[in-house]
């Protein structure tokens, strides 16, 4: 009843000619989402198709003006990276928060975005550097990419590729953690690109994921400071309300780790 | 005291094997031919069982049998019982619905069993399972005790109109209504103990055998009693004859009370091993602990303390509405009443006290004992209260307490419990100074300026523990008595077993049982073995919780050993010439004073083995036996006091220090006990912060994982600073008081009081999520 096939793809085209092949398959990259829900028999797909060993989907790349970070590359990776540490240190500190060690030994960045958890990190360092997410077809923009919750612009059995950062000016991530999953109650990502621009994603607080948060953008846009966000007001519309925070407890969160990031930004 | 005596700080024995993986848990007990069960459980809080259909499941690939509750009733197995009768106000025995262990009409509670199936593997089972067809007709459900005792609330129970289980009380309400009309001041306050989920480490399980020869069953199960299932299983179950039911509770991963009680799950592997024929086991897995395992607490009180104009205490009032689950589990009934209003009286000489407890039926999991068992729920009140009153009545919170503290031992409080002894004054100065509290405004003040809020709360506990007084808690309606039995059989070339009715579970007797004997008989700890949880070797005992097994369990080991050393002291009057009166033990040795005329210990033992030289009419062998039964509970008390840092932004609370100042009497192994408090703390932590076991109006679990249920990890916890004063138990012949649940019964309280006190308003429950403690200083 819950038999599957496992196959380890050894390049791109081989994942997406299985994948084609498959009645109802799935592809695996860290396993720390599929492999759960398969446990407790939530999802039997026919057939595994194991991306994580493909060399061209691992590694990371730093330019003078981008961060490239294949898909299949582990957020240790993306947290340890030397060069991407001193390029984009937001970004190298939101993936040495994801989970705990083992989580992150085996989490890669492609799998976070393409199952857009509404409580997941990526995306908010995604949707706020205004990052470009490249498939094996066609290259997204953040802004199209992530269509609510567990909802992507992906098409079945499009697979992604690797992430392509912009380097900011500016940025900074504070996350406060669930008391229990330690993922993000509420997650804010701040960055001021070296275009000037100003971007602002929270996640963990909407109902339909990460989102973009208007009304803080326009605020530091005439003063980069914490202190801008003092008369700013989050609405709660459409924010989750569950045992771990109300709607509005999740609005002020948003203002708070908002404030407190562009402190830390600089 | 000597290098592995009382009060030494031995490394536990039975740790090398579990911490490299040696351990034998019920799951690696291997058996031949060996079945695997799986569970189908109900999606509903409430529903009828229309049909159970389980052809298409039985022809499944592996599938041995399935079963529902109709062949348990067919085969005239009983139900679960609940073993403590508890009297309402009108003298009214409490309402008993049947408690079956496959729902064979109705189902009450989301993730109840209604039919089992066994198969050659589990994932088998598991995919049989799926192929039952169950048809249900869906009935109202009620979560909340408000709302099942409301007017037109669905009846879970027959036998229960209601839903009222018991409406009980205990104490004078006249005198404590006249202490009321006296008063100057009262203080009022609605306090929620919030429900917790136990999570042992260790799932549930189950193994049972049934030999068709010999007509006799052996169960490995993960209990804290195996003699108290055997009974349970035996004598109301009917499963077979104790004589015929062998129980064998193995190396157990924690058990803090839930594996006390006698589930359905292993009942029926039981009963089905002898119906299919083939051993049958069942490993729960972890949704099925956050399903089934008995909750803890989930009390909604109020309290009202009146005061003189001296701010002394005149009385006490309270109101308890206790919530049950769906059925009464094997000792639910004692927890809300014997088990905690009798605490009330807490450190303080209050003359009157009155408690009113209502016990409800709601379609949730069964509640029972979870480490304190109605002492924190106690604990809690009373200290918040105290809290409370000294912040109305402006008066320091230690200042309020110590001038009301019991300073007279022995004390009878007014709730049936006599405290002993005690000195609460010290444990307070102890925590004050161990926290500088005189430093405390300053700090406060301080992180104020830096925008922060700084808090300190205090909580001075008292518990009874050491269960029990056999007659005492007859006399209240227990089934069982709460004595212990230890044999000691001494080996012929000298080594030792210990038989004990104690059950270890984490709580390392293997080392402080050996301990003792070492302490008395100069016998080296790794000449030791203590042997438990096996029906057939050891006799009856009464098992481990309620931080008995040092205070009964320690005292039979006492009482048998007192024995040992009486016949062996008779040897060597003997064999030496010598005077009884003139033997002492020194490093090994029995040894007549003041000469060098001496027989090792294990020179006693081959004489009474080879019993070529004893004194007249002195049967050979060397092996006692003891049962002890406490003259009364013993009482652990101490004051915590927490200091925190609350930010105002996100409502997270911080730990500056926390600081336990315990009485526990005698110290066997002074590691250990801080192993316990340790665990203790941070499981009260767990409940004041993080832990909620959740329901939905419609009976839905809501953390039905470690995804939404916050178990304290180590972060989240501060390193605690502990300290001990030491008053001895008189009640026993080692002077010792247990420590296993303090921590557990008396950090809530401090916790809730240093946030209160951070964020300047009472009004907060438990657990003070970051949410909520938002919220509160929002609404302020």
């Amino acid at each position: 009843m819950y038999q599957t096939h496992y196959h380890r793809a050894s390049s791109i085209d081989e994942a997406a000619s299985l994948f084609a092949k498959g009645d109802d398959a799935k592809f695996l990259a860290g396993g720390q989402t599929l492999l759960p829900v398969m446990k407790q028999r939530l999802a039997a797909p026919s057939d595994v198709i194991d991306l994580a060993k493909i060399p061209a989907l691992v590694g990371i790349e730093v330019t003078a003006d981008r961060v490239v970070i294949k898909a299949a590359t582990t957020h240790y990776d993306v947290a340890s990276n030397a060069q991407l540490q001193k390029a984009i240190p937001a970004l190298a500190e939101l993936a040495g928060l994801i989970g705990d060690p083992a989580v992150r030994y085996r989490g890669t960045i492609g799998g976070s975005l393409a199952n857009n958890d509404p409580a997941a990190d990526y995306p908010a360092a995604v949707l706020a550097l205004n990052a470009t997410v490249k498939t094996n077809t066609r290259e997204i923009a953040a802004d199209e990419f992530f269509q609510g919750l567990f909802a992507t612009a992906l098409e079945d059995g499009e697979i992604i590729t690797q992430v392509s950062f912009p380097i900011p000016a500016k940025a900074a991530y504070e996350k406060f953690r669930h008391p229990a999953s330690r993922f993000a109650l509420t997650g804010v990502f701040v960055a001021q690109g070296k275009n000037g621009d100003i971007r602002v994603a929270a996640t963990g607080a909407s109902a339909s994921g990460v989102m973009r948060v208007a009304g803080i953008e326009q605020a530091l846009k005439s003063n980069w400071s914490a202190a801008a966000l003092d008369g700013v007001t989050i609405s709660s519309d459409g924010l989750m309300s569950d045992i771990h925070g109300s709607a509005d407890y999740r609005a002020n969160l948003i203002k708070v780790m908002a404030s407190r990031a562009v402190a830390k930004a600089g | 005291m000597g290098v592995e005596g009382i009060g030494a700080r031995v490394t536990r024995k039975e740790d090398r094997r579990f911490i490299t993986g040696k351990g034998r848990y019920v799951d690696d007990v291997k058996v031949y031919g060996a079945t695997h069960a799986h569970f189908v459980r109900s999606p509903h809080a409430h529903a009828r069982v229309k049909s159970i259909d389980t052809a298409a499941a039985a022809k499944m690939p592996g599938v041995v049998a399935v079963l529902t509750g109709r062949e348990i009733v067919d085969d005239k197995v009983g139900n679960l019982i609940c073993g403590w009768m508890i009297h309402s106000k009108d003298g009214s025995p409490m309402k008993m619905g049947a408690y079956p262990a496959l729902a064979p009409e109705v189902v009450r509670y989301v993730g109840q069993a209604v039919a089992v199936v066994i198969a050659e593997t589990k994932n088998q089972a598991r995919d049989a399972a799926e192929a039952v067809v169950v048809t249900y007709e869906e009935l109202p459900a009620v979560v909340s005790v408000k709302a099942a005792i409301a007017p037109g609330a669905p009846q879970l129970h027959p036998e229960a109109p209601g839903n009222v289980i018991y409406d009980w009380s205990l104490g004078d309400e006249a005198a404590v209504n006249d202490a009321f009309g006296r008063a100057a001041n009262v203080v009022k306050l609605d306090l929620v103990n919030n429900r917790l989920a136990p999570n042992a480490m260790e799932p549930r399980a189950a193994l049972a055998q049934y030999d068709a020869a010999e007509e006799h069953f052996t169960l490995y199960t993960t209990s804290q009693n195996p003699h108290v299932a055997r009974l349970v299983l035996s004598a109301f179950y009917n499963i077979a004859p104790e004589n015929k039911l062998r129980v064998i509770a193995p190396d157990v991963g924690g058990g803090f009370g839930s594996k006390i009680f006698i589930y359905p799950e292993e009942m029926v592997a039981l009963w089905a091993s002898k119906r299919v024929g083939r051993p049958v086991r069942w490993t729960g897995d972890r949704t099925e602990a956050f399903l089934t395992d008995a909750n803890g607490r989930d009390h909604v009180s109020t309290a009202e303390m009146a005061f003189d104009k001296d701010n002394r205490i005149l009385g006490l009032r309270v109101k308890t509405y206790a919530n049950f689950g769906a059925y009464m589990s094997l000792f639910s009934s004692s927890v809300p009443t014997y088990l905690y209003a009798t605490l009330l009286s807490g450190q303080y000489d209050i003359p009157a006290i009155y408690a009113e407890v209502m016990g409800v039926y709601t379609n949730t999991s069964p509640v029972d004992a979870y480490r304190g068992a109605g002492r924190p729920e106690a604990s809690y009140l009373i200290e918040r209260t105290m809290e409370t009153a000294a912040r109305q009545l402006k008066v320091d919170p230690g200042e309020l307490r110590r001038k009301n503290f019991i300073t007279q031992f022995p004390h009878q409080t007014p709730v049936i419990m006599a405290y002993d002894t005690g000195d609460f004054g010290a444990s307070l100065d102890a925590a004050m100074k161990a926290i500088d509290y005189a430093g405390f405004p300053a700090r406060k003040e301080k992180a104020k300026k830096e925008g922060k809020l700084r808090g300190i709360g205090f909580s001075c506990y008292i518990e009874a523990c050491g269960i029990a007084p056999s007659k005492a808690v007859g006399s209240l309606g227990a089934g069982v008595g709460l004595w212990e039995s230890a044999e000691i059989r001494v080996n012929p070339v000298g080594t030792i077993e210990v038989l004990t009715g104690s059950h270890s579970h984490g709580q390392g007797h293997e080392t402080t049982f050996c301990q003792l004997i070492a302490d008395r008989l100069g016998v080296p700890i790794e000449q030791v073995s203590i042997v438990h949880g096996d029906t057939d070797k050891v006799q009856f005992g009464m098992g481990t919780y309620g931080s008995r097994s040092l205070a009964v369990g320690g005292s039979a080991i006492v009482k048998a050993m007192e024995k040992v050393e009486a016949k062996a002291r008779k040897i060597v009057a003997h064999q030496l010439e010598a005077s009884e009166d003139d033997i002492v033990i020194e490093n090994g040795e029995f040894k007549v004073a003041g000469t060098d005329k001496a027989m090792a210990f294990a020179n006693v033992a081959l004489a009474a083995y080879t019993a070529h030289n004893l004194p007249d009419g002195m049967e050979p062998g060397l092996k006692e036996s003891a049962f002890y039964d406490p003259s009364n509970f013993t009482f652990p008390a101490g004051t915590y006091i927490c200091e925190v840092e609350v930010d105002a932004g996100t409502g997270k609370t911080s730990f500056v220090n926390f600081v336990a100042a315990d009485d526990f009497g005698r110290l066997v192994n002074p590691m250990i006990v801080e192993g316990q408090v340790h665990g203790g703390l941070t499981q009260g932590i767990g409940q004041a912060l993080l832990e909620h076991a959740v329901y939905d109006d419609s009976g839905q679990l809501l953390t039905a994982s470690f995804m939404d249920y916050a178990m304290p990890r180590a972060d989240d916890v501060p390193s605690y600073e502990l300290h001990h004063t030491t008053t001895l138990c008189p009640g026993n012949p080692l002077g010792v008081k247990g420590c296993g649940e303090a921590g557990a019964i008396g950090a809530s309280a401090a916790v809730i009081n240093a946030i209160t006190d951070a964020i300047g308003t009472n009004k907060l429950d438990m657990p003070a999520t970051p949410d909520r403690v938002w919220h509160a200083i929002h609404a302020a």
